[in-house]
């Protein structure tokens, strides 16, 4: 009859609780979290970008002690921080170009070496246009060279910053500025999106893993695991995008939470190239169509006629992630 | 804003300022309002206990808090934790996750544990030098006296028997509700000042003659209805409530082997569970409809079985002899009501015990109009008479434990008015927070408690308690289950899901604020609380 006393209220997925011991309660619940990106910003209503930088930063900071560096990519999150005078950033913080965010952080982290600093730690960061695309090169040669960076991709699958053009991440079916719902096969077509954290594993770095916004306590981990580790690293961290994705802005979590929950975005780490822990569902797999029919880039395969075609392609992806990353829920203990 | 005025380090040719200067809360058309919703339970409770507040208290482990929140509304949690049908549980919304929260369990691992520290409650209110009488002795009564108690009168509660509790003494049997519960927390009454007059049958309805400036009424309806059973000279038939009593008394009781109870409510089902107790072979009980329609509570059917208590549905009984009834079977007809068939059948039976339900006994009552058979009250609880009034089983209503304290308390307030006192504002309570109010995501599978329960074969041969009590650990683990609907839990998930860092953290037991210059109103903090405590409002323009 006797049970251990849990903590059971909310498990462990709320982002603080009174009842956890303060050691085991998430950077964000604390009072004197960094803060690493400030309010004042200019990113849209209910941005997952926005929250997704500072979870990630916040967990950096704690996990160094403070002494880190970050380098950003052209793109939303560099725009709407930094528009001179004003500024969010509370960490050193840089920006140089689109294309060479991964170069420019090997570069600090060489400086850092030669100055024979060995405590400071560099963050890199950008979209996934900076990061699958035009970064892709400067990225890979990071990932071959095994700097020691952890480059974190925050992933609204297009290009937001300049008009929501199709990127190498927008998945099948999305509808974008540049992938119009017009024609026999509206929206981007099937077979793209580039999976970059499989191709991060394929570079057999130490650390690769993907997070989202709705599952802080999962993120938090990441960050400090790849930060206990030295060489190249990186982390794909899924941020919905209202503006782009057609959604409403309180609407960002459960996007993210359906993502994961539908099988369509994995969550899992890696290490040198082998995949070491996924996070199971919590609960029984949801039909794609429910994380799919929010959303306004996806309108088109619904209305006028629904395309069931097009929706069953995407539930097979779903299915086969949790058939190859073995995500079927688990008891609960 | 470029308050730093030092010189810029090599190569930075402009000074940034920080993007705070930039008050995005203008982009704003809704903004987030914290709210405090009126959680099902407590909606729910007829004494009405702020469950949620008291189950929060208990979560850290803080149990004489949570005690202590309890008895603002009800006095007997070791009582309520033993007798009361829980209509919380039925109402909790933890029931559309996995199962109802064990709020009944928790009541009573709080009533004893005070019973065991010794708790008491402080009378902190100054003396009115008023003084009320109270008529019964019984929860209704008591709540009443305990209540008015604590608003500084002087309470006297007179009652007809030698010991106080009404039927929680002598209706409901000691294998439900051990007397030394009942005792001990009636004790506290008495440490508190409230006075009893005990063995006084009150005749005389005088306010003034009484030496007092209010009375509350609490007889209950104690008078067993007739039933018309044509009986046999030598036929042994019996009350179930002089049955009880006698038990409860400690006379001896000569029921013979098989024993018949007449009724479908929980007095046939405890007095067949008695005559079990008292040594009957063979306790059965006879219904005129059917399971679904009998209104004895579900668990207490269960138990019965259990213990061996049979149960005849839709039959009636048609006469009583010295050693057999004779028993008419019934059919349901499409309006639900039993109809004869005329197919009768003899039974063998020793005694019949009659439990077809209970009056009011209206000889003190005689002057006041009546309703459904009760005392009629306003919505006050006074009774025509002024300055008398009147609550539990004898006025419409249900009929239970907890009712009655709930009427003694919400009496008790209006009584302290009635006798000059500013009449407190009693804001309407804020809507029910339902399952859709809520964000399920966050909250863990975690299935309830369950309280062990005595083996059947060792409750027939006494009066030992039936269900256990939970022990710390596991009271603990069941007062977690509680989801906080409708109020805030300090979980910190608007606080941590702001993108735009708009939720001001205020500290442990503080709560949570906006920062309404930052805040654009995304509504996720809204959206991702899982209690349901943020709304969204449309912006004042
Ligand atoms: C066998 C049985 C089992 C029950 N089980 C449950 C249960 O498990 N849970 C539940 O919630 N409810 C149960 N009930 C119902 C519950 O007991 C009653 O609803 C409740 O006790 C009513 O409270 P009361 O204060 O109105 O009256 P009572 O408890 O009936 O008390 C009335 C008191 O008034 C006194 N009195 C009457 N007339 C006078 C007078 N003229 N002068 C002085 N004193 C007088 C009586 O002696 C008595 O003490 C049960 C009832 C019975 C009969
Ligand atoms: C070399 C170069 N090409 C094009 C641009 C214009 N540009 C700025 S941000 C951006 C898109 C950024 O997309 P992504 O990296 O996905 O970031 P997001 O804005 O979606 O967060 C583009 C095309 C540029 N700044 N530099
Ligand atoms: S466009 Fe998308 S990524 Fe950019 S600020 Fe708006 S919500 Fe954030
Ligand atoms: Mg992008």
């Amino acid at each position: 009859m006797s049970a251990k006393a849990k903590f059971y209220q909310v498990g462990s997925f709320a982002v603080g609780n009174r009842l956890l011991d303060p050691g085991d309660r998430t950077v964000q619940s604390r009072q004197d979290r960094p803060n690493a990106l400030t309010g004042g910003h200019r990113a849209c209503r209910g941005c997952g970008e926005a929250l997704g930088a500072r979870f990630v930063q916040d967990a950096a900071v704690r996990a160094t002690g403070g002494r880190l560096i970050t380098v950003n990519a052209t793109g939303c999150l560099e725009v709407f921080s930094s528009p001179f005078p004003e500024n969010a950033w509370q960490v050193p913080w840089m920006h140089s170009l689109f294309g060479n965010a991964p170069s420019v952080a090997s570069g600090v982290a060489y400086a850092l070496k030669a100055k024979g600093d060995t405590q400071t730690r560099v963050l890199g960061q950008g979209g996934d246009g900076g990061t699958v695309d035009i970064g892709f090169g400067a990225l890979s040669g990071t990932f071959e060279r095994d700097d020691d960076v952890l480059f974190v991709c925050y992933d609204n699958e297009a290009y937001m910053n300049t008009g929501v053009q199709r990127s190498g991440a927008t998945p099948p079916a999305a509808r974008t500025a540049t992938t119009p719902a017009l024609g026999p096969a509206p929206g981007n077509a099937f077979g793209q999106g580039k999976d970059a954290a499989r191709i991060a594993r394929a570079h057999r770095i130490p650390y690769v893993a993907t997070a989202t916004v709705a599952d802080l306590h999962d993120l938090e981990a990441k960050v400090a695991a790849a930060m206990e580790v030295r060489g190249a690293r990186y982390l794909h961290v899924l941020v919905p995008c209202p503006l782009g994705w057609g959604t409403r802005s309180d609407e960002t979590i459960a996007l993210a939470r359906l993502a994961v929950g539908t099988g369509l975005f994995p969550l899992y780490e890696a290490r040198f190239g082998e995949v070491a822990a996924v996070t199971p569902l919590r609960r029984p797999p949801v039909p794609v169509e429910e994380y799919l029919r929010p959303q306004r880039r996806y309108a088109h395969l619904f209305t006028p006629a629904r395309d069931d075609a097009a929706i069953a392609r995407l539930q097979a992806l779903a299915d086969a992630n949790i058939a190859e990353y073995g995500l079927e829920p688990q008891e609960e203990s | 804003m470029t308050a730093d005025r030092r010189p810029l380090p090599f190569a930075i040719t402009l000074a940034a300022g920080t993007s705070l200067a930039n008050r995005t809360g203008a982009w704003r058309t809704e903004r987030p309002v914290y709210r405090d919703l009126t959680p099902p339970c407590e909606h729910a409770c007829p004494a009405g206990e702020r469950v949620q507040g008291w189950l929060y208290r208990a979560e850290t482990g803080d149990y004489e808090g949570a005690w202590r929140a309890l008895m603002a509304d009800n006095p007997f949690p070791a009582v309520m934790g033993r007798v009361c049908y829980h209509p919380c549980q039925t109402a909790c919304n933890r029931g559309e996750l996995d199962e109802a929260v064990g709020i009944n369990a928790v009541e009573r691992f709080l009533g004893d544990k005070a019973i065991e520290e010794g708790w008491t409650v402080p009378v902190e209110a100054a003396p009115t030098g008023r003084r009320v009488l109270v008529v019964g002795a019984g929860p209704a009564g008591l709540s009443a006296a305990y209540h008015l108690r604590l608003l500084g009168h002087e309470v006297t509660v007179a009652d007809a028997a030698e010991q106080a509790g009404g039927m929680m003494r002598y209706g409901i049997p000691a294998y439900r509700l051990p007397r030394a519960v009942l005792d001990a927390e009636i004790a506290r009454l008495e440490r508190m000042g409230v006075r009893f007059d005990l063995g006084t049958l009150v005749t005389n309805l005088d306010v003034e003659s009484a030496g007092c400036d209010a009375v509350f009424l609490a007889v209950g309806a104690q008078l067993p209805k007739r039933a018309h059973i044509p009986a046999g000279d030598s036929a042994r038939v019996m009350e179930a409530l002089s049955l009880l009593r006698s038990v409860a008394e400690g006379e001896p009781v000569r029921l013979g082997r098989r024993v018949v109870v007449y009724g479908g409510g929980n007095t046939a089902v405890d007095a067949a569970r008695t005559a079990r107790r008292l040594g009957a072979e063979d306790a059965l009980i006879v219904y005129r409809r059917n399971r679904e329609r009998m209104p004895a509570h579900e668990s207490e059917v269960e138990e019965a079985l259990a213990e061996g208590v049979r149960i005849r549905w839709l039959s009636t009984i048609a006469a009583a002899d010295g050693d057999s009834v004779t028993v008419e079977r019934m059919e349901l007809g499409d309006d639900g009501f039993p109809r004869p068939t005329g197919e009768f059948e003899t039974l063998a039976a020793d005694a019949v015990v009659m439990a077809v339900g209970q009056d009011v006994d209206r000889r003190l009552v005689e002057d006041l109009p009546e309703t459904e058979g009760a005392v009629a009250v306003g919505a006050d609880f006074m009774t025509a008479a002024p300055g008398v009034f009147a609550g539990g089983d004898m006025v419409p209503s249900e009929r239970t434990v907890t009712v009655a304290i709930g009427h003694g308390k919400r009496a008790a307030r209006r009584i302290h008015e009635w006798l000059g006192a500013a009449a407190a504002p009693e804001p309407a309570a804020p809507p029910v927070a339902t399952p859709a109010d809520l964000n399920t995501w966050y909250y863990a599978d975690a299935p309830h408690r369950v309280r062990p329960r005595l083996e059947a074969a060792r409750r027939a041969g006494g009066f030992e308690e039936v269900v256990g009590g939970l022990d710390a650990g596991t009271a603990l683990f069941e007062a977690r289950r509680c989801l906080s609907c409708g109020n805030c839990f300090e979980c910190d998930n608007c606080y941590g899901m702001c993108p735009d860092n708009a939720v001001v953290k205020l500290g442990p037991g503080r709560g949570f604020a906006i920062d309404l210059d930052h805040c654009k109103g995304c509504g996720i903090c809204a959206a991702e609380c899982p209690a349901g405590a943020i709304a969204m409002v449309e912006e004042p323009t």
